[in-house]
């Protein structure tokens, strides 16, 4: 089961890869606080741009300094990772909408 | 210097509690004396408490959840006594306040204090020799876990005799259970004891996640698992995903009482509601952690006594993989009343009566698996077709309470009371009863008394119906949950009615303990010299009874579901020719029990807010954590000279056991 | 078997199916699942009382955005930083592991400095967490997060002693991988953080 010869440089990854991580990291930072900070987009295309880059910056984070593949541990951390991911939709998101609806019909807030 | 802690706490002039204080303190002297005039403590030290055994650590959990059953079940009965006698504006023998505390207790200890622990203790017990491993994959997180579980068991019964319990239900909704409304110490018992042992059952979570994933033997594919580990990963997958929604929840009400803070308070921008959405995002799934590994007991029981292959495998694991995931799509429907408004009571109410269908799925699985078996009535099985029975009836109750029309009507009513103890005691106590009785050879190497067996089987069915279905009628007359009395004298006859069932059930637990006395007494009559009583189909049963401190002498291979049956079937004769090898081992710790002290060291001085105290139990539990780190003689190898000599002294005990029965 | 391949397979083919040190790094990431659900619920907490200011400071009042921007630098580099040590450990390059581990100390040290900074200055304003429900949140949102990064400062101290007394082993490499990881997942929540509650709070 081990890759030995594409798990080295999957698993360890390399100072390439780390230093790509870093400078996405930081486009993807600089990009959402000049638009908030600027003000020169309009609200709804601010929220959008702050909510892409931060997914993307996470997706860097996860591939390029976690390393999370579908190799290691026969994918079995990927798996769980969507798992969570998929039960914090469900419990934040149905958390969020439950409370909205309360608000609108108990007319607080 | 001892924060709100002073001789007032300890309340005298309540001679219910002294009495019981006066029992506990009688109890634990003389077990304290026994052990120390046997001679005993070193032995219970370095054999037991230090253990990294799961199956050592699977029968202390097992043995403090029956302790705490006998508190819990107190708690009841001096419930229903109350409720038969309280009636047309009598008082009954509890003052509010102390009824409140009792219906609390009753909750949380029979909650967390005895269905978590006997389902995460057959999980010990069973899981690593099901996927025919050595041992979990983390064994000293095994054992702090265990010990985290008894420190807060602990200081759920201090809060007996120094100070109070909460007063607010067993889920401490806020604000009820906030500082303004709750200013003694209760809640926080409840808080912390809830903390301590959440954090406990997390690590068991993941621990037992990785277990199975990481550590099945040779061959053992996932849908090669036994139904019971399969149960059991599910459950472990919503323990690691629920748990936490707990801890955070649960933090949050403590900044509210400690540090002033506004998450659930009436004021300064709190919503209260939130807590309750929260509390139930953890509360449903847990629901099913709980019976999950009840369901999977099931499945092996019938399996094993209908000396079939349990009936469409693959619906099984699909039909429990569904619930686990649709299970937290539910949680809305413990507070449709909340005002949430139509859709979305209407999205959570369908999703509620979908989850029925896996459910219904599974029960007709067990029914096909008996149809046309050769079903022995043992006591397993009767707990299993009683649990059937009940938990279909519950099950439909369940799903009327589904529907949120009719829930306006049914909340907060007895039908909800009835209802839930439908499915815990026909699914979860049922079933752990089932479980228990199934493995308690494999752990102990002799088996439970079939008649005491059955007859605390009949007396639990029996009481369970005399006990809970006057409840549901009640709830048609009117009568809600957590009243301490009731104005009404026409409801009293079925208030003594339900109040017979509980002595029924309270037969039942007394059967069970003759039932343990009994067996130990006749333990050599009941010997399990084969290892494999019950004509088993999982690999627990190919090893000897009770399982040697290393499960496999040689670890077994796998190539089909039930393979063990299948190997039985082709032949009897084990692979005697294999050398034995040496095996790896984890150590005993003591950082387990030793942090775990420091933790009830922090709950108790939090409890009370004395603070040096709290730091010194913080510093404490960070400074033995760290020193395990640093311990690096963690693991050891059992020489094969000495597992052979292990193995053989097994054999030649067997050989004269079946010798001298033969000539009986 | 998992535990033969202890002594000898950890430390020759760190990733090789179902040795130890393999299962210990799966078992961290596994907790670090139950930690995002954690985080989770405060995120979840926080959305729904971000409006409960009762009369008190709202976001756009008191976020200051330059400040976050260089706590999230550091956090970033941080994370960098660890990466590097963890490189240096397959290179078995011990003085170096612990060189990039005193360097990601440092600045996760500055970021939890920052942080204290600015919870005390709004304590001091009057701005304390007791003061509305949303503040009541965030603080305890990011100060959970802050705590996290604390819990690894210390661990990162621990590590430090033991890579001076046991050196490069199968004991402290998993850890240093479990801890790299605890690093970088610290700085994603962070980047929720920085997203969701200080960008989006102050529009």
């Amino acid at each position: 089961m081990s890759h030995p010869s594409s798990g080295a440089a999957n698993a360890h990854g390399s100072v390439k890869s780390y230093v790509t991580g870093l400078v996405l990291s930081l486009i993807l930072t600089i990009i959402p606080f000049a638009v908030v900070m600027s003000g020169a987009l309009s609200v709804l295309t601010t929220v959008i741009v702050v909510a892409v880059t931060a997914v993307l910056q996470i997706l860097v984070q996860l591939v390029m300094f976690m390393h999370m593949n579908t190799k290691a541990d026969e994918g079995w951390n990927l798996m769980s990772f969507v798992f969570t991911l998929t039960i914090l939709v469900l419990v934040v998101g149905g958390s969020l909408w439950i409370m909205q609806h309360l608000h609108l019909n108990m007319m607080i807030g | 210097m001892f924060g709100k802690l002073s001789l007032e706490a300890i309340p005298y002039h309540e001679p219910i509690i002294m009495v019981v204080a006066a029992f506990m303190a009688i109890g634990g002297i003389a077990l304290v004396g026994a052990l120390t005039y046997y001679r005993k403590w070193g032995w219970l030290w370095n054999e037991w408490f230090t253990s990294v055994d799961h199956k050592k650590l699977g029968i202390m959990y097992f043995i403090v959840a029956l302790v705490m059953l006998l508190r819990g079940f107190a708690d009841a009965i001096m419930m229903r006594t109350q409720l038969a006698m309280a009636a047309g504006g009598a008082a009954g023998y509890l003052p509010p306040e102390h009824y409140d505390q009792i219906f609390t207790a009753h909750g949380v200890i029979m909650i967390f204090f005895v269905a978590m622990p006997m389902v995460i203790g057959l999980m010990n017990l069973v899981v690593p020799l099901q996927i025919g491993a050595r041992d979990v994959a983390f064994p000293f997180l095994n054992n702090l876990s265990f010990w985290l579980f008894a420190a807060a068991a602990i200081l759920v019964n201090i809060s007996l005799v120094v100070g109070e319990f909460a007063k607010t239900g067993w889920l401490a909704y806020a604000p009820l259970s906030g500082i303004e409304f709750s200013p003694g110490v209760g809640v926080d018992y409840w808080i912390w004891a809830l903390q301590i042992s959440g954090v406990g059952t997390t690590l068991t979570g993941i621990n037992f996640f990785v277990t199975i994933l990481k550590m099945r033997t040779k061959g053992m594919t996932l849908f090669r698992m036994p139904i019971f580990t399969w149960t059991s990963l599910c459950a472990n997958i919503l323990i690691i995903a629920s748990f936490p929604i707990l801890t955070a929840t649960v933090a949050l009400l403590t900044l509210d009482r400690y540090l002033g803070m506004h998450f659930f308070t009436n004021d300064f921008g709190g919503n209260m509601m939130m807590y309750v959405n929260l509390i139930w995002a953890w509360g449903h799934p847990e629901v099913y952690i709980l019976i999950l590994p009840a369901f999977g007991v099931f499945s092996e029981v019938i399996s094993t006594f209908a000396r079939k292959r349990l009936f469409g495998y693959m619906t099984m694991v699909w039909a429990t993989i569904a619930i686990t995931l649709l299970s937290f799509i539910v949680w809305l429907h413990h507070f449709f009343t909340m005002g949430a408004g139509a859709n979305v009571n209407a999205f959570f109410g369908i999703m509620t009566m979908i989850i029925a269908i896996p459910t219904g799925v599974k029960v007709f699985n067990w029914l096909f698996t008996i149809y046309r078996g050769s079903l022995e009535l043992t006591s397993p099985v009767l707990w299993t077709l009683g649990f059937i029975i009940t938990f279909t009836l519950g099950g439909m109750t369940g799903v009327m309470l589904a529907v949120p029309a009719a829930n306006f009507v049914l909340h907060n009513s007895l039908f909800v009371i009835a209802h839930f103890h439908n499915v815990i005691i026909g699914g979860v106590v049922f079933g752990m009863m089932a479980g228990l009785t199934f493995w308690f050879p494999k752990a102990f190497g002799f088996t439970l008394s079939e008649k005491w067996g059955k007859r605390s089987f009949w007396c639990w069915f029996i009481g369970f119906y005399v006990a809970f279905m006057p409840l549901y009628v009640l709830a048609f007359f009117g009568a809600v949950r957590r009243m301490q009395s009731y104005a009404n004298p026409e409801w009293q006859p079925w208030m003594i009615l339900a109040w017979v069932g509980a002595v029924i059930i309270m037969m039942g637990i007394a059967c069970t303990i003759i039932q343990f006395w009994v067996s130990i007494r006749d333990r050599q009559q009941n010997a399990d010299v084969t290892g494999d009583p019950w004509d088993g189909r999982t690999l627990e049963w190919s090893t000897s009874s009770p399982a040697p401190f290393y499960n496999f002498a040689r670890l077994p291979e796998v190539g089909d579901i039930d393979s063990f049956w299948s190997q039985k079937q082709r032949s009897n004769e084990q692979l005697e020719d294999a050398p034995y090898t040496d095996i790896h081992m984890p150590r005993n710790t003591v950082a387990g029990p030793v942090i775990s002290l420091f933790a009830l060291v922090l709950g108790f001085a939090l409890v009370w807010h004395i603070w040096w105290l709290a730091a010194v139990g913080l510093i404490g539990v960070m400074a033995s954590f760290i020193a395990r780190v640093f311990n690096d003689d963690v693991d050891y190898y059992v020489p094969a000279a000495d597992v052979e000599r292990i193995e053989r002294k097994h054999q030649l005990e067997r050989e004269q056991q079946l010798g001298m029965e033969a000539q009986a | 078997m998992a535990t033969d391949t202890l002594h000898h397979g950890a430390v020759a083919e760190p990733h090789e199916h179902h040795d130890a040190a393999g299962t210990k790094v799966f078992g961290f990431w596994v907790y670090l699942m139950s930690d995002l659900v954690i985080f989770g619920s405060l995120f979840a907490t926080y959305a729904v009382l971000m409006k409960g200011t009762a009369g008190g400071p709202t976001a756009a009042d008191i976020f200051e955005l330059p400040f976050v921007l260089v706590e999230t630098f550091l956090l970033l580099v941080s994370s960098f930083t660890f990466g590097m040590g963890v490189l240096a450990m397959n290179a078995n390059r011990i003085n170096q592991v612990k060189a990039w581990l005193a360097v990601t100390f440092l600045l996760g040290a500055a970021f939890v400095g920052m942080e204290v900074y600015e919870f005390q200055h709004l304590i001091h304003q009057g701005y304390g967490p007791d003061r509305s429900a949303f503040l009541s949140s965030f603080f305890t949102l990011v100060g959970t997060h802050g705590l996290h990064v604390t819990f690894g400062l210390i661990w990162i101290l621990v590590m430090l002693v033991q890579l001076s007394t046991k050196g490069l082993n199968d004991m402290t490499r998993p850890r240093i991988l479990c801890l790299s990881l605890f690093w970088h997942f610290l700085d994603i929540v962070w980047i929720c953080v920085f997203s969701f509650v200080y960008l989006m709070g102050v529009l």
